[in-house]
């Protein structure tokens, strides 16, 4: 039986599934009900400095987006931070890491950028007994008008000076919480690590309008009559957070750092592939908003099922080995030939294959074969691009076949060469005509 | 009171009233909101969709669908009636099973199609609800039309005629238009007065005036009207029925099963309407089903199908052969009606012999059974009633006893179309394959017209 157990910069929990910042941790009565689940750990929503706590909307905070069926694919807040007073969450923090005490408890915190702030919180944190703290440089809305949140996050010397004040104040491990709101992820995490901090989580929330009402022409979630941008998360985010977290796994300026990878995971998959692109554990938030705590139990039953399938013992024989496989489009195989293929059994004749590939692709397959409807590939045109494995509504119904070595390509009219050959040597590439000159 | 099933012979009020108003509900009851767009999700939008090519009139199926999903049912209706003028009826009597919903990918991935026709029953009643009309008659053509019949072929050519802007007058034999919509299809499938009400919808575009209790035949004539008018579209239907060619079929008792619907149909208390309490159906398809399946819900005790040939030959689809069995209604494959048998005047029972296949030829094998009934339904079949041509000039040319018609519906006669149950050509008699004849008809008409 695989072991799940996680151990990440130091603090231990059962699984490696924890409940992010956010509301699911906003307070004991939601925690205690997650750790009785069976939630690995917590990071408790996060803390502001002492004094009259901020405020919310009060209306609706939160849109969306959906898919077929109206499930949930995408989830947009502009909730700040807790709105409770500083006291109430020490207090119950302290009491739920007292009875749970076999569970990660993190706490984020977010205090204006000046050193006094942060002198200030970190010993009453450290005296709730909690096992580390989060460092909030995410928040994409109303904190960061206010100088916090993602617009320290957004500027990598603020955020290797908090980190450096955190790490030279408190014994307490440092995770450091990134925003996906800038152009390179790495440049913020080196700051990070430039400071001293134990880890970098991420992604925090992504800057988005879900919608707009076409009756009041407001935004949505619509205030008043008015919206504001807000941040987004669950399903759709998770492609640009596995995104994140490999380019930093894969930073040899950051090799070794630790992270905890958040961004739409769902199931016991996602995790397992944030897991495999170099993240030491998840954190999830929509997931959880969306069916509840119960979610956790798929998760931890999947990760175990698929590590078991697979002779994986312990998280570290997962953790990071799909990142020595993300490279840069230059250094991809050239020479690598694969052809879409439709299994006529399981073809159910729809259709979408014929028509995506006729209007928008390659013209490579059939919509009729002797005056009968028919779905094949026509080798001979056929560019290997896999939209039709993605716009066809059965799964496995077509595949990407590659072609062995010395077979013929049908359509370059060339034999596949078993030769590994990349963009940078290839003959149409400039640069690599000027290095040969 | 009800007298309840036992009592013998053709009774009325053998349910208690309530029961009557369940009994005929909507077979297919309509879709809220949430489950059409529950089900609209479901669509693929498949290419050169199967569905589509399986629909007799080619409604644009993954785009209605779409519209539905998308929050536009008023335009997925207008995808609807651009095709077919009676998609609200059709949606509701189709048999999808064997039409649009056979034919949809996802019967074959997961045996369960997407509902296409409750979708389409749910877009057309919102428009319909809200009194949306989608089309306009063009400038007026000084043209005019006469239609023979006021059912599905011959409501379809009015509308797509008078949208031409001809004018186009109907001459309907019955005092109630919409044809076997009005008088045919089963009550449970077309309620609260939906054909009248659809009558209504189609007409409004204007240019259509109906002269009911006009027989061709008898009141008007083929020659009169293609002299008065540019053209004559001819939607007639079947008037004739078959007979059973079985001694003592004309007992008391022994009733056309159409001619029992039509009275089904046009009762407004169903608790008057007399029914047996034990039924003999004799045939195969769609009426027998009807039949059978209706005097069950009005109460009787016993209703057998008696159908001469195999399951598999049944014109009724699987589905209504469940719905039947699922009814109560016994249906009996290999007899075939010998003698009806009479007692002081009036139907005991029924003589039928066991049939066999020899030699591909259907035979007796001269065994028989015996089963009592006191009413016996005739369901074997309409045929053209070609009496009613009297009188063309040059005469009507005639195929398998109802009309020739080329691809476009063109009969023999130069500006005399025909389509719908009264056609010899490929389609089947149903109410979305008449609607079909009809559209095309009219835009052969007006190529004619306009020519
Ligand atoms: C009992 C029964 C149940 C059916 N159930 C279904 C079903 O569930 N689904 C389905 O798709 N199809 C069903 N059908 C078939 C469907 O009703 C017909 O195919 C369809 O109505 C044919 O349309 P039509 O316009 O050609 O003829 P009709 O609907 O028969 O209309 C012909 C019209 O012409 C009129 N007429 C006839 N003779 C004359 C004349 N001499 N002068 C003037 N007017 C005349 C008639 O009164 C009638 O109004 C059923 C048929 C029957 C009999
Ligand atoms: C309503 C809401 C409030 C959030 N509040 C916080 C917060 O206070 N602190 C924080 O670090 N992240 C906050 N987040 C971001 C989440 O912790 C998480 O990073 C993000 O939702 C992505 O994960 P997911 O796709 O699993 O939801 C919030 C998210 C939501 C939906
Ligand atoms: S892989 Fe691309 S080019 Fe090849 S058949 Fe599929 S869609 Fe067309
Ligand atoms: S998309 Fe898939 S199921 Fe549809 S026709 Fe193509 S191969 Fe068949
Ligand atoms: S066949 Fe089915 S899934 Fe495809 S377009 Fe038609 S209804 Fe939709």
């Amino acid at each position: 039986m695989a072991d799940i157990r996680n151990n990440f910069v130091g603090i231990k929990s059962p699984n490696p599934f924890w409940l992010a910042s956010a509301p699911p941790t906003d307070k004991a009565y939601n925690v205690v009900r997650a750790f009785k689940a069976g939630w690995g750990g917590v990071v408790w929503k996060t803390l502001g400095e002492e004094g009259p706590p901020v405020v919310n909307v009060n209306g609706p905070r939160y849109g969306a987006i959906w898919g077929a069926d109206r499930r949930l694919l995408g989830l947009n807040n502009i909730e700040l931070i807790t709105d409770r007073q500083l006291q109430l969450n020490l207090q119950e923090i302290k009491q739920v890491k007292k009875d749970w005490p076999d569970r990660a408890l993190v706490v984020s915190l977010m205090v204006p950028c000046v050193e006094e702030s942060w002198k200030a919180i970190l010993p009453v944190v450290e005296e709730t007994e909690a096992d580390g703290i989060e460092l909030n440089f995410g928040c994409p809305h109303g904190m960061s008008e206010r100088g916090m949140g993602a617009a320290v996050g957004q500027v990598p010397e603020y955020i290797e000076m908090v980190v450096r004040w955190c790490k030279a104040n408190t014994r307490m491990p440092v995770i450091t919480k990134l925003t996906p709101n800038i152009t390179d992820v790495r440049r913020p995490a080196r700051a990070a690590f430039a400071g001293g901090t134990d880890a970098v989580s991420l992604i925090n929330t992504i800057n988005s309008i879900t919608s707009v009402n076409l009756d009041t022409f407001s935004p949505e979630p619509s205030i008043d009559g008015k919206g504001s941008h807000g941040g987004y998360c669950g399903p759709a985010v998770k492609p640009i957070a596995l995104n994140m977290v490999a380019e930093i796994a894969r930073d040899p300026e950051t090799a070794g750092l630790p992270i905890s990878g958040i961004g739409g995971v769902t199931t016991w998959r996602d995790a397992a592939e944030f897991l495999a692109l170099g993240a030491g554990n998840v954190q999830v938030c929509t997931a959880a908003m969306t069916y509840g705590f119960k979610i956790v139990q798929e998760m931890i039953a999947g990760l175990e099922n698929w590590m078991d399938e697979k002779g994986h013992q312990t998280l570290d024989d997962v953790c990071g080995r799909a990142t020595k496989n993300v490279t840069d489009w230059q250094y991809l195989n050239l020479n690598y030939i694969a052809k879409a293929h439709i299994d006529q059994e399981a073809c159910i004749k729809c259709g979408r294959c014929y028509i995506a590939c006729e209007d928008t692709s390659h013209q490579a397959i059939t919509s009729s074969v002797n005056g009968v409807r028919h779905f094949e590939v026509m080798e001979d045109e056929c560019v290997g691009c896999n939209l039709c494995v993605n716009v066809c509504p059965v799964e496995n119904c077509i595949t990407m076949v590659p072609l062995a070595a010395g077979v013929l390509d049908q359509r370059t009219g060339k034999t596949v060469s078993p030769e590994y050959a990349n963009w940078t040597t290839h003959p149409n590439n400039p640069m690599s005509k000027q290095a040969a000159e | 009171m009800a007298i309840g099933l036992f009592k013998d012979g053709i009774e009325p009020g053998r349910l208690a009233p309530a029961e009557y108003a369940d009994n005929f509900s909507d077979l297919h009851p309509p879709l809220d909101k949430h489950e059409a767009l529950v089900e609209a999700d479901r669509c693929y939008f498949c290419y050169d969709a199967p569905c589509m090519q399986a629909c007799p009139t080619s409604i644009d199926i993954p785009m209605f669908i779409r519209q539905i999903a998308t929050g536009n049912p008023l335009g997925s209706a207008k995808t609807i009636f651009d095709q077919n003028i009676l998609g609200g009826m059709c949606a509701r009597v189709c048999p999808t099973e064997t039409l649009c919903e056979e034919a949809c990918v996802r019967e074959k991935a997961e045996g369960k199609p997407v509902q296409i026709g409750r979708l389409q029953r749910y877009a057309t009643d919102e428009a319909m609800e809200q009194g949306k009309q989608f089309y306009t008659r063009a400038e007026k053509s000084g043209r005019k039309v006469a239609i023979v019949g006021a059912g599905p072929a011959g409501l379809a050519a009015a509308h797509r005629l008078t949208s031409y802007g001809h004018d186009v007058t109907i001459f309907e034999a019955k005092p109630k238009s919409g044809g076997l919509n009005e008088y045919g299809i089963a009550a449970y499938k077309s309620t609260h007065d939906f054909a009248q009400a659809e009558v209504d919808y189609v007409t409004a575009i204007g240019g259509i005036e109906i002269e009911h209790g006009k027989a061709l035949g008898r009141d008007i004539h083929l020659g009169e009207l293609s002299e008065q008018y540019d053209a004559v579209f001819l939607g007639m239907g079947l008037a004739g029925v078959n007979a059973l060619r079985a001694e003592g079929e004309d007992a008391l008792g022994v009733t056309d099963a159409v001619d029992f619907i039509a009275e089904l149909r046009q009762s407004t208390n169903l608790s008057r309407l007399p029914v047996g309490r034990r039924i003999v159906v004799i045939g195969g398809g769609m009426t027998a089903i009807d039949a059978a399946v209706q005097s069950k819900l009005l109460g009787a005790q016993d209703v057998t199908i008696c159908y001469r040939r195999g399951q598999e030959d049944m014109n009724a689809s699987e589905f209504e052969q469940d719905l039947a069995t699922a009814n109560g209604v016994v249906i009996r494959h290999w007899i075939q009606p010998k003698r009806v048998l009479i007692e002081n005047g009036k139907v005991s029972g029924i003589e039928l012999e066991y049939t066999v296949m020899r030699g591909g030829k259907l035979t007796g094998t001269g065994e028989t059974l015996v089963l009592p009934a006191d009413q016996v339904f005739k369901a074997i079949g309409q045929q053209f009633d070609a009496n009613a041509l009297n009188g063309s000039r040059p005469k009507i040319a005639l195929e398998k006893g109802r009309i020739k018609v080329d691809s476009e519906g063109r009969t023999s006669v130069k500006n005399v179309w025909a389509g719908g149950d009264c056609v010899a050509d490929a389609r089947e008699d149903l109410t979305v394959a008449a609607v079909a004849a009809g559209r095309d008809a009219a835009e052969s008409i007006n190529r004619f017209l306009k020519a």
